[in-house]
């Protein structure tokens, strides 16, 4: 267990239940923040890992301040789409704690495998956010250098990426990068959707049998676009873990605290070579599943009002107002900072040049190749027999 | 760049074309900040609010509500800086109900607006996803002849059987310099084109051309490589005089004197969206249940006058009441005396439901929907009357979700509201049951003994004969009609 980190602390195994007040009625689910915002001092998971957190007020003010631009900049590519300037978008709307919190207990060295709803976690990476956007307004092909941000290009396939991240974990261990504080660990995101694919499964397999530094983190937002979860399971997802043969805990994924608590904990276990885990965020879409998806369809409004009393930003703001840690002037700044942000966002956004046709030539081997030389020749000759014609 | 700003309808979803202008949020007039939500527009995949892409005041509105919008269009002019002053040009008009009519003139507009605004480099315009329409002049060089001897073989096909051009080349010699690594294929496959039924080899952009031009390219025999169309080809054929008896559609505009009204005095709508769905849902019905239709005249004059005492109580004053009130009623209480008249074919099993989800067939702007009303046996008197209502206004304002028209078991069609008799209406599928209620008139009618004039009406029930036989329909149908014709009795004999 690393010592001395900033903010998190766990402990030995069966300790008390102290605090734990049934703030959800949910036994199972990790909670450090109730929706109320009452912080509850520590909590034990299933397997008797005390999890508790014990930041400075500065950096409770940095994870409000995260939230809510996270929110803004999710909120601005959501407009931008409707006005026609991105094809498409993925919302994060709701399941900001469960991203900011996993995305900061990330350290430098480990590395991110993210699906396409990961913006949270980009922008806690320190990326900067306009980096995905070319990829939803098809001026590129989402393509960057993952090594540059410890943060592995969107992956649109579902469950896809749990393998890609099973296999650099298992590298990882090949490459003897485990076993101390400074040991690299993997966190590879997906949806409950996507438990339901074999790429999961077979992820859990491998990365269980070869003990590979990484963490599963299961966004539990309850739709599969608009399957509900029911569909996916008969029990709880954290479960599913006990079977592979690793630990599977579940966490209120609208609670960035805890969020964080269990994420950080469960990094640093892999780092250190005890292999894997699964974390299953308990948390809910509010809104749709992409810009071309109407969730009215398939769900109905009294479970969204549910969920809207739990939600991650709020219950942050009544902890910082109730604890006095913040106050109204703080709020307001950050109000103005991520509208300016994300009025920044789109300008940059608006500005995003068009590629060249034949650019999509480019990158497809590093050293190039003669066939695709040929296809290159061939469409640029195609290209310059147009004439007068706008397409 | 002008101040003021053309927004055109964006693609919502991926790949729509069109879109349904549900509600404006803004008037002419109206301040509005970045963001804010201006329009609901529905698309096949969903309902949407727009938030504005400008801040400013809104100049003009396009679209009406209820319009249908083909993605591109500009649907709302912003002023994006309403505080320095007049503009130049007159201001265009504020009514957005005249807008629909003025479809042509968003032209005028688009061309003072620079569309949106922020020109990117290459002259393209972000409208849309990646590329918008281009407002430079394009600069590419025409086509080079890949094939520079023979695009004169491009004459149109007269439409005979057998596509005999009018100078037959042959095979081999129409192949011009076809690469050598595709021979063999090339000579057997290349010109079996027009009549084989194979796909016509054309690139992209020659398919974009013919498209523009109205040249069909069937008709057309390619002069390029492996027989494909080149530009030329179109070309020609786009400006070849038909002078043949059966003018192609492409040059019809210059033959026959029919032509000066459109090509064959024939519309031709694309069947999508509701029409569809209601196509789909006809004939599969049509062609699987085997239906029968039934009719029954009643005098429905004491029904009209019990539903004026009706009108008259005051807990009643502000309720929407109509025959088709009562029509309903006559129908669930039906319903509950021949249970088996609510009921699904299942193949191998008659499906029979305790609960009656009654659908009421509305015409609407989009066609033919058919809302119900979930478990309308349930429901009182008056509970029916507000569930009634609810569901023709919201079907009226476009807002049916489909939720409220799944799960239908039994239908009302109303075609009364036109002012017809009576009719044999088709089952929905899933449905063994519908009625049709007609016109309530005043016609001479025995009554006591006398001609006189009574408030008639002909009902027309269609069932599903695989599930009802003739005395169940017509007990049904019968009860149906006692009921109306005396709604008091009924309602002291039945419940």
């Amino acid at each position: 267990m690393a010592k001395g980190d900033p903010g998190v602390s766990t402990r030995g195994r069966r300790a008390v239940p102290r605090s734990r007040k049934g703030a959800t009625g949910d036994p199972e689910l990790v909670q450090l923040l109730t929706p109320e915002g009452e912080r509850i001092e520590s909590v034990t998971g299933p397997d008797g890992t005390e999890y508790r957190v014990d930041f400075t007020d500065e950096e409770y003010r940095s994870f409000y301040r995260d939230l809510v631009l996270v929110r803004k900049l999710d909120a601005e590519a959501t407009a931008l789409q409707r006005q026609g300037e991105l094809g498409l978008w993925a919302s994060l709307l709701g399941q900001e704690a469960a991203q900011v919190g996993s995305g900061r207990a990330l350290r430098t060295q480990d590395m991110a495998f993210p699906t396409y709803r990961e913006h949270g976690v980009l922008y806690c990476r320190g990326i900067d956010p306009i980096m995905p956007l070319g990829l939803f307004r098809g001026v590129d092909q989402g393509g960057w250098d993952p090594n540059e941000f410890k943060f592995n290009m969107y992956t649109i396939v579902i469950g896809a990426q749990t393998l890609h991240a099973t296999g650099y974990a298992m590298g990882i261990t090949m490459d003897g990068k485990t076993g101390t504080d400074e040991g690299e660990a993997v966190i590879a995101y997906f949806g409950d959707g996507a438990t339901s694919q074999g790429d999961v499964n077979e992820s859990f397999v491998w990365a269980s049998v070869f003990n590979a530094p990484m963490v599963f983190f299961c966004q539990n937002n309850q739709y599969a676009i608009s399957e509900p979860l029911e569909r996916q399971t008969r029990i709880p997802l954290y479960r599913r873990a006990a079977g592979f043969g690793f630990p599977g805990v579940r966490v209120d994924g609208n609670d960035v605290l805890a969020s964080y608590a269990v994420t950080r904990h469960a990094l640093d276990n892999a780092r250190h070579g005890q292999g894997p885990s699964l974390i299953e965020a308990y948390t809910y879409r509010m809104g749709a599943h992409t810009t071309s998806d109407d969730p009215t369809r398939y769900r109905i409004a009294s479970e969204v009002e549910a969920w809207q009393a739990k939600d991650p930003i709020a219950r942050m703001k009544a902890f910082l107002e109730k604890q006095k840690i913040a106050g109204d002037d703080f709020f307001a700044e950050v109000d103005e900072q991520a509208k300016r942000e994300s009025v920044h966002l789109r300008e940059r956004v608006l500005e995003m040049p068009n590629p060249e046709p034949s650019s999509m030539f480019d990158h497809v081997y590093p050293n190039g190749s003669p066939l695709v030389d040929q296809q290159r020749a061939q469409f640029t000759q195609y290209l310059e027999s147009f004439e007068g014609s706008a397409h | 760049m002008s101040r003021v700003k053309e927004f055109n309808l964006p693609d919502l979803g991926e790949g729509l074309t069109e879109g349904e202008i549900l509600s404006w949020l803004v008037k002419v007039g109206d301040t509005i900040e970045l963001n804010q939500p201006i329009v609901e527009v529905e698309t096949a995949k969903a309902a949407v609010e727009i938030p504005a892409k400008w801040a400013g005041r809104v100049q003009s509105i396009f679209q009406a509500e209820g319009a249908t919008v083909e993605v591109g269009t500009p649907i709302i002019a912003i002023d994006t800086d309403p505080t320095a002053g007049p503009l130049e040009t007159p201001e265009p008009t504020d009514d957005a109900a005249k807008a629909s009519s003025a479809a042509g003139e968003p032209a005028k507009g688009s061309a003072e607006s620079g569309q949106n605004g922020d020109a990117a480099s290459g002259g393209r315009t972000p409208v849309l996803v990646g590329y918008g329409p281009r407002t430079t002049a394009a600069k590419r060089r025409p086509r080079k002849g890949v094939a520079p001897a023979a695009p004169a073989q491009a004459a149109p096909v007269p439409a005979q059987p057998a596509p005999v051009p009018a100078q037959p080349a042959p095979v081999p010699a129409q192949t011009a310099p076809a690469p050598a690594a595709s021979g063999p294929r090339a000579t057997g496959n290349g010109h079996s084109g027009p009549a084989g039924g194979a796909r016509v080899l054309a690139k992209p952009p020659v398919r974009k051309l013919a498209k523009d031009l109205g040249v069909d390219l069937s008709t057309l025999i390619g002069s390029g490589p492996l027989g494909s169309i080149s530009r030329e080809d179109v070309r020609q054929a786009a400006s070849a005089t038909v002078t043949t008896a059966q003018p192609l559609a492409a040059a019809a505009a210059v033959g026959s004197p029919a032509a000066s009204v459109g090509a064959h005095r024939e519309q031709r709508i694309p069947v999508k969206g509701v029409r569809k769905l209601t196509a789909e849902n006809m004939s599969r019905s049509a062609f699987t249940a085997p239906h029968v239709t039934e009719f029954l005249t009643v005098d429905m004059t004491r029904a009209m006058k019990a539903l004026d005492r009706l009108r008259q109580r005051r807990e009643w004053r502000d309720v929407r009441v109509s025959p088709l009130l009562l029509v309903a009623k006559a129908v669930l209480l039906a319903v509950r005396r021949h249970p088996m008249v609510n009921s699904t074919w299942a193949g191998e099993e008659i499906v029979v439901k305790d609960y009656v989800n009654l659908g009421i067939a509305a015409a609407t702007e989009r066609g033919l929907i058919v809302p119900n009303v979930k478990d309308a046996g349930r429901l009182t008197l008056r509970e029916l009357a507000d569930s009634l209502t609810d569901l023709v206004q919201t079907a009226k304002a476009g807002k049916t979700s489909p939720a409220d028209m799944s799960g239908g078991t039994l239908t009302i069609t109303n075609v009364g509201v036109f002012g017809v008799d009576t009719g044999t209406p088709i089952l929905p599928p899933g449905e063994s049951a519908i009625l049709a209620f007609g016109a309530v008139r005043k016609m001479p009618w025995v009554h006591k003994g006398k001609v006189r004039p009574r408030q008639v009406t002909t009902l027309g029930l269609s069932f599903d004969h695989r599930i009802i036989d003739g005395e169940l329909g017509s007990r049904f149908l019968r009860d149906i009609g006692d009921f109306l014709a005396d709604p008091e009795a009924a309602l002291l004999a039945w419940t």
